[in-house]
């Protein structure tokens, strides 16, 4: 059992990171304050159930995704929570991977990943339907490995997975669309590579075939069934 | 050694540092030898770095501190209600 005397000292250190992810979940200041404090009370309180010597981090996690989900969600969820439009394979990586080439041979410093903006990485994470954001977050952002976010968000490896693989790939949908907006893209590069790879011809998309999710079998495509929350 | 074709089936896999090792020493060695396959492998690394590095933490906004050091008073056993009551 935990002593609790030592909390602050363990999980004060953690809160910029568990601020960032509520901001990410929540999308506004107001509602991330009250989840990180709340998720601090909770844990205040439970902290005898804490293993010593465990993964402290994804402990507190557990707790802010919980929370998120049993007292935030519910306010949020839109009509379009789950919908996602499908996006092909490699999205951005057929379309940036051979200027980003270029580029990174003229100059080590001119990396093309470097055109997006804090605020539109940020925006385009924040953008994707919850059901596919949780997992993006807790994955590509914290780090946290499929069985950890299965756990997290009571779902099965297999939906994480296929969840992660569409979240991603409309991710970078929203980012290629911010880089075009801005002009950052020059035309004769965007219109050259979107001809070379344009679903439509078919012929690049055969070469990088569209994987399949692993390890599919545990339910039937989920990423277009329910919210999490109409599971049980 | 694996081709391109199962070696971008399993480069988010692999990028999620999930795949069993059989499957990573597979992919490995394809990646060592194939330039193409070793571009794509770098490219989408690179991506989850700036994702990671753009959304991770936040500065806390003021007053949030203190609020949360507010929740770390003593519990009393007399008191086990507490954990339901709203915070502010």
């Amino acid at each position: 059992m935990a002593d609790r005397s030592g909390f602050a000292e363990l999980a004060m250190p953690l809160a910029p990171q568990l601020y960032g992810a509520a901001l990410r979940m929540t999308r506004n200041a107001a509602d991330a304050e009250d989840l990180v404090q709340e998720t601090y009370f909770k844990a205040y309180r439970s902290f005898g159930t804490f293993t010593e010597g465990t993964n402290l981090r994804a402990w507190l996690f557990r707790i802010l995704t919980n929370t998120y989900i049993n007292n935030y969600r519910a306010k949020q969820r839109r009509p379009a929570e789950t919908e996602l439009d499908d996006v092909e394979d490699f999205y951005l990586y057929r379309r940036l991977g051979a200027i980003e080439q270029a580029m990174a041979a003229r100059s080590a410093e001119d990396e093309l990943m470097d055109v997006f903006t804090d605020e539109e990485v940020k925006q385009a994470l924040e953008a994707l339907p919850e059901a596919f954001r949780l997992p993006v977050l807790l994955a590509d952002v914290e780090g946290f490995s499929y069985r950890e976010i299965a756990e997290m968000l009571d779902i099965p490896m297999g939906t994480v997975m296929s969840r992660l693989h569409r979240g991603r790939k409309a991710m970078q949908k929203s980012l290629y669309d911010f880089a075009a907006e801005r002009g950052l893209l020059p035309p004769s590069e965007v219109d050259g590579t979107a001809s070379d790879v344009g679903t439509e011809t078919g012929a690049a998309q055969n070469d990088l075939d569209p994987p399949e999710p692993p390890e599919e079998t545990e339910e039937a495509p989920a990423t277009t069934s329910g919210p999490p929350g109409a599971r049980r | 050694m694996a081709d391109c074709d199962e070696t971008l089936h399993d480069l988010e896999t692999y990028l999620d540092h999930e795949l069993t090792p059989d499957a990573l020493r597979v992919i490995q060695a394809h990646i060592e030898g194939c330039l193409t396959c070793l571009h794509a492998y770098d490219f989408h690394a690179e991506l989850r770095l700036i994702i990671a590095d753009k959304c991770r933490e936040e500065p806390l906004p003021p007053g949030l501190m203190a609020r949360i050091e507010e929740c770390f008073g003593p519990i009393g056993p007399e008191d086990p209600g507490t954990a339901e009551q709203p915070l502010r």
